[in-house]
């Protein structure tokens, strides 16, 4: 076997390819190789969520993913959220919401939370918390994220609010 | 060092210069040791890959608990052979007595499946308490079992259910080890150097019976410090059939026979559930960590088993 290895990837309906070391993340070859920034690398090893991204449609940790795993895969990320320069309605409402504060676990957030709404449209509040419970922030406290998905999908404010 | 070069550059933001750094940088320093990737295409060429590379290989499934272990440098196998290429390995299907799950089958599709629900409940009420959406999206049930977490809950509601493990190698083929037999010890399984696991085999639920799966847990999603998992089976309001296994206490999943036998014909009210959670308490003696000491763990053992067996109970009187 070879030292390195092609892999073609679609990210946000482009076509990619490199030729990596098997043991490169999917996140170190968006990053590096693709030089798609947006998606972050916090504990590099499952914990933090910041890395998420969509692979064929489902939220994955792309720090826990060699991208050779997933050679001819579909990746969706936060750089395909935006339309054009217009942000995408739920960056929209999590901008409303300062559902975000350093900015540094927005990615994995809102690539969660696009999985979350694909599914189900109109999470209730325990269900936006449970699909949200893999990702940390450590400046929010999280009522204004939650608050965030709730404004994106035209559902009523958290009765109470106060952080 | 890398904010220094950007800072004497003088401009806001050199892009291109400060990728050369990074890439220069990080191409020396990724997070995984090297290893030899392998990429078969058919569970054969996987069993003969594992063969060649023999006990240094580790076959690669979702990559959920080996990937973090690969990042800590916790382990570093000369090779890794990695299954996402082999077809025939993801289903689940209900055959003569029992569902059997395919080693790749995600996580995600157990906790989703209707057969999975209906057939195999422990199962699928198992399934919502590990780790968290994105990892069970990617991490697969083989994997899980082949890991031999002993704090995981897959190995768990095997050892519950004597379910059975399939497993092949190139040199001898196929052959079936019952859940006791499977799990040895911390990370430890019966599997040899050149064998895979292909597949799980869950015995179908007998009516009448409820289950449950109760955890302790810091933070949602964590590894549970203590869990239980209970299948009661009741008849006329008595208990016919008790499973009861607890995880986070010893070096595999803690099958409670003593407690099981307790609870046989016991009425579902007075004081069963509580004398066999103490029962179950009882001869443990759990290991004491950051997370909590031995006596809490023997404490949470005892409220959650009986937690577990009450709600079990319940279920079962609903119709399952």
């Amino acid at each position: 076997m070879s030292d390195t290895m092609d892999v073609q990837l679609t990210v946000n309906g482009t076509q990619h390819s490199a030729n990596v070391e098997p043991r490169k993340t999917l996140a170190d070859v968006l990053r590096d190789d693709f030089d798609l920034t947006g998606t972050h690398v916090g504990c590099e090893h499952g914990v933090c969520g910041a890395c998420t991204v969509l692979i064929d449609g489902q939220a994955a940790r792309s720090c826990l993913t060699f991208a050779v795993q997933v050679r001819g895969s579909e990746i969706m990320t936060i750089e395909g959220l935006a339309e054009d320069d217009e942000l995408n309605p739920l960056q929209q409402a999590m901008r409303a919401s300062h559902g975000f504060q350093c900015g540094f676990c927005t990615p994995g957030f809102l690539m969660q939370i696009t999985a979350l709404l694909n599914e189900n449209p109109t999470p209730s509040e325990p269900e936006i918390r449970e699909a949200l419970s893999g990702n940390v922030c450590r400046c929010t406290g999280y009522q204004s994220i939650v608050a965030g998905v709730l404004l994106a999908t035209g559902q009523p404010p958290i009765a109470d609010s106060t952080p | 060092m890398l904010g220094e070069r950007a800072s004497r550059s003088g401009s806001r933001y050199d892009s291109a210069r400060t990728r050369a750094v990074f890439s220069r940088s990080l191409g020396d320093q990724l997070k995984s040791p090297r290893f030899t990737y392998v990429a078969p295409t058919s569970v054969e060429e996987a069993l003969t890959a594992l063969a060649e590379h023999g006990d240094d290989a580790k076959l690669l499934a979702g990559g959920q608990s080996l990937v973090p272990l690969l990042a800590l440098r916790l382990a570093s196998p000369s090779a890794l052979i990695d299954l996402s290429g082999v077809p025939g390995l993801d289903y689940i299907r209900r055959e003569d007595g029992h569902i059997a799950i395919g080693a790749m089958t995600r996580e995600r599709a157990v906790e989703r499946s209707d057969v999975v629900r209906e057939l195999v409940p422990l199962l699928s009420v198992a399934m919502p308490l590990i780790g968290h959406l994105a990892i069970r999206n990617r991490g697969t049930v083989g994997g899980s079992a082949a890991h031999a977490d002993p704090s995981a809950e897959i190995p768990a509601v095997a050892i519950a259910l004597d379910a059975e493990v399939v497993v092949s190698s190139s040199a001898r083929g196929e052959r079936t080890i019952t859940s006791d037999d499977f799990f040895q010890g911390f990370f430890t399984t019966s599997l040899e150097p050149d064998e895979a696991l292909l597949e799980l085999r869950f015995p179908v639920v007998r009516p009448g019976t409820g289950v449950a799966f109760e955890e302790a847990t810091r933070r949602h999603g964590d590894f549970a410090m203590v869990g239980a998992a209970a299948a009661v089976r009741t008849e006329n309001a008595h208990i016919v059939e008790a499973r009861i296994v607890v995880i986070g206490v010893s070096d595999t999943p803690a099958r409670r026979h003593e407690a099981e036998l307790a609870l046989a014909g016991a009425g579902l009210t007075g004081g069963s559930f509580e004398e066999a959670a103490a029962l179950a308490a009882d001869s443990l003696t759990p290991p004491s960590d950051l997370h909590g000491t031995s006596a809490y763990r023997k404490h949470l053992v005892r409220v959650l088993v009986r937690r577990a067996l009450e709600s079990a109970a319940r279920h079962s009187q609903e119709g399952g």
